[in-house]
């Protein structure tokens, strides 16, 4: 079991043709995810690598029935991007972007809203982030498929690497993975901890949770106050950035503690009081989920 | 990205801001001509980035002219020790000289970005010149905040519920509503991050000013805004950091001696966490990116190289898309072109994790491997301590 992607995913590519694109894309259909269609205005009409080109999401998706979108459009573009994926209907849209100017997110979160208000909800990952996978099934995104396993941990991150590193030591463990999201390192992002965590309560293929969070905002914060309210699956939890100093930018455009706000002491205070087990460190994170399904 | 608070001052003033009049220079004599040209009276301000300038003696007024060139005599060139620029300070290069006010009161108005609500917030507080934070402990409910929708912008009932909020009567009313509308129109308008003035002013004559400006930017939109661009002001960032920007890596200077190579932001965070669990104290903070080539790999480690702090270098790799070979053909090549008289720890791990192995094997080189994250800090703490005492290197030391 898993959530939000899976064997029936049919993914197109925004901005196919480009570098990146192109190299991600053929990633994931050697990882056997359905890549059906791709994106790049004024290439329509083409075949890309096998897989046929189109002008707009609009189009991609009449033709081929793409049900999830993967952008690897330039920053200054992908809030356009995103907007024109949800405007034709793209359930899941993972931005892999990284660099979108806050303005342009503000507004492409704000017509998002208005889609769901409408009933016409679709839901974005990242943007910059690695991405979504349920492994053995659909690889969304820039992680190295091959560390993935199917099982029953589900993994909901701010960061990539760390992500991997998470991943990786649960595989070694014999632990695999419902479903991993990255949900990206900026300011304003589309998914936030809390919608997964509501997924993975749901899920009954998903047994205990790992978080991966760091320095900056309040969404670890808000995702413990959800998780005290009745998430009963183990969570471990980890925090970056425990000495990292205020007032400066760690990579990530989100990752910064403003006017003495965001620290990790604090993130870590409320996850264990809403009941997380906490680790120090990172490399605890594999062996304290085996310890916490034991229990 | 920072800018000074007279370019800030330049920024808010093109949306209609009210804020004093004044000049900045780098030179006494003009000091005094600006003072003359104000009438006389004037604020003599240390322009630096960081904030509580007034407290270290940044900020004087000058009764005349002639005070107003000592006073910049002074202030230029002074190191201004400050709160918020640690105990090195910052040289002053450059003074903004101001008309001084009649102050009848000091509020305090922000605009910055809520992250939880993913919307611009206007905060405002009747405590001019203190802190926000310190207002948000000691009483929150003495802060009014109204939230702007991105799309539709700032509609005038709410810059009236701040002015409200602010005590603001009469013509000081109807003065603050239109300066908080512009300040809603140069933050959005300039993709800044923040735009706070503090203090507002209210004049005895009911003009509503900014006394203080200081703007943040974002990033990653200054692309759209060449003249702010050409604000950045190199002088008030760490040599090593312009330098790392230069070649697209991401590096920020601490203050230990156990310098941190790592790939991803996230990973480059939890490394100076496990370097500080170990014991020992990270030098920096690097991420080198997901598709760093030998070449910034190189880069990477001379610059971290550069601080003279550094006793040993934590190389740690967690290789998704990065292949372990080619961070391991950067580092020998780094070595062997630099030599190397510190120790240096790896942590190799995912795409081509052997290749990589024994590329570092081969080369001869005074490297130590890890195995995992734990492992890899402890050696390289171990080995900085060592190297710190003169004392044998770490174990598992090879040459």
């Amino acid at each position: 079991m898993s959530i939000w992607v899976g064997k029936e995913t049919r993914l197109l590519v925004q901005g196919l043709t480009g570098r990146e694109g192109t190299f991600h894309a053929l990633a994931c259909r050697d990882y056997g995810t359905q890549v059906v269609a791709g994106v790049t205005p004024g290439k329509g009409g083409t075949v890309h690598e096998g897989i046929p080109v189109f002008n707009t999401v609009a189009d991609a998706v009449r033709e081929t029935g793409a049900n999830a979108s993967m952008i690897f459009v330039p920053p200054p573009f992908a809030g356009d991007a995103i907007v024109e994926a949800a405007e034709a209907g793209v359930a899941i849209i993972a931005c892999i972007t990284e660099g979108i100017p806050t303005e342009d997110m503000l507004r492409a979160k704000g017509f998002l809203e208005r889609l769901a208000a409408q009933g016409k909800g679709v839901r974005l990952i990242g943007p910059n982030c690695p991405g979504i996978i349920t492994p053995g099934e659909c690889k969304i995104g820039i992680m190295p498929g091959r560390i993935h396993r199917p099982g029953t941990v589900g993994v909901i991150s701010r960061s990539g690497t760390l992500t991997y590193e998470a991943v990786d030591q649960l595989t070694r463990l014999g632990l695999g993975q419902s479903t991993v999201i990255g949900i990206g390192g900026d300011p304003v992002n589309g998914t936030n901890f809390i919608d997964c965590l509501k997924a993975f309560k749901d899920d009954a293929g998903t047994e205990a949770v790992i978080v991966i969070g760091e320095i900056g905002g309040m969404a670890e914060e808000e995702a413990a106050c959800w998780i005290a309210g009745g998430f009963k699956k183990p969570v471990v939890a980890f925090i970056a950035g425990q000495t990292a100093p205020p007032g400066r930018r760690m990579g990530h455009a989100g990752a910064i503690i403003a006017g003495g706000k965001g620290t990790a002491a604090e993130k870590m205070k409320a996850l264990e009081a809403a009941g997380c087990i906490v680790v120090k460190s990172p490399a605890e994170l594999g062996a304290t989920v085996k310890a916490a399904l034991k229990r | 990205m920072k800018v000074h608070e007279y370019q800030a001052k330049q920024i808010l003033a093109r949306f209609g801001v009210a804020v004093p009049r004044g000049e900045v220079t780098d030179s006494p004599a003009a000091a005094r001509e600006i003072a003359k040209r104000l009438g006389g009276r004037a604020v003599v301000k240390a322009q630096i980035h960081a904030g509580g300038r007034g407290k270290g003696g940044g900020v004087k007024l000058a009764k005349d002219p002639e005070e107003a060139f000592e006073l910049a005599k002074r202030i230029l060139g002074m190191t201004l020790v400050t709160p918020q620029t640690g105990p090195q300070g910052r040289v002053v290069q450059k003074v903004l000289v101001e008309e001084a006010l009649d102050i009848d009161r000091e509020l305090y108005l922000s605009l910055t970005l809520d992250r939880s609500k993913a919307m611009p917030v206007v905060m405002a507080s009747k405590a001019g010149g203190m802190e926000i934070e310190e207002v948000a402990a000691k009483d929150p409910s003495a802060i009014v905040r109204e939230w702007v929708d991105a799309d539709s912008g700032m509609f005038p009932f709410q810059a009236r519920k701040v002015a409200f909020g602010l005590g603001l009567s009469g013509d000081s009313f109807k003065k603050g509503t239109a300066l908080i509308q512009a300040l809603f129109e140069a933050y959005t308008k300039t993709d800044a991050s923040l735009a706070e003035i503090n203090p507002l002013l209210v004049t005895k004559q009911g003009d509503v000013l900014a006394l203080d400006a200081k703007m943040t930017f974002d990033d990653n939109a200054l692309f759209r805004h060449p003249d702010i661009k050409e604000m950045r002001d190199l002088s008030e960032e760490d040599p090593l950091e312009v330098e790392a920007s230069r070649f697209g890596l991401n590096y920020i200077k601490l203050d230990g001696n156990v310098g941190c190579m790592v790939n991803g932001a996230g990973l480059a965070m939890a490394t100076m966490d496990l370097v500080k669990l170990a014991g020992g104290e990270p030098a920096n903070f690097l991420d080198v990116g997901g598709g760093a080539n030998e070449e910034q790999v190189k880069n990477a480690f001379r610059i971290i190289l550069s601080d003279k702090n550094v006793r040993a270098v934590l190389i740690n790799i967690f290789g998704g898309i990065m292949r372990c070979d080619v961070i391991a053909n950067g580092v020998v090549a780094a070595v062997r072109e630099m030599g190397l008289s510190i120790p240096v720890v790896v942590r190799l791990e995912g795409t081509n994790v052997d290749q990589g192995k024994q590329i570092l094997r081969e080369s001869g080189l005074k490297i130590t491997p890890a195995d995992g994250l734990a492992d890899a800090a402890k050696k390289a703490v171990e080995a900085a301590r060592a190297a710190g005492t003169g004392a044998a290197a770490a174990p598992g030391w090879e040459i």
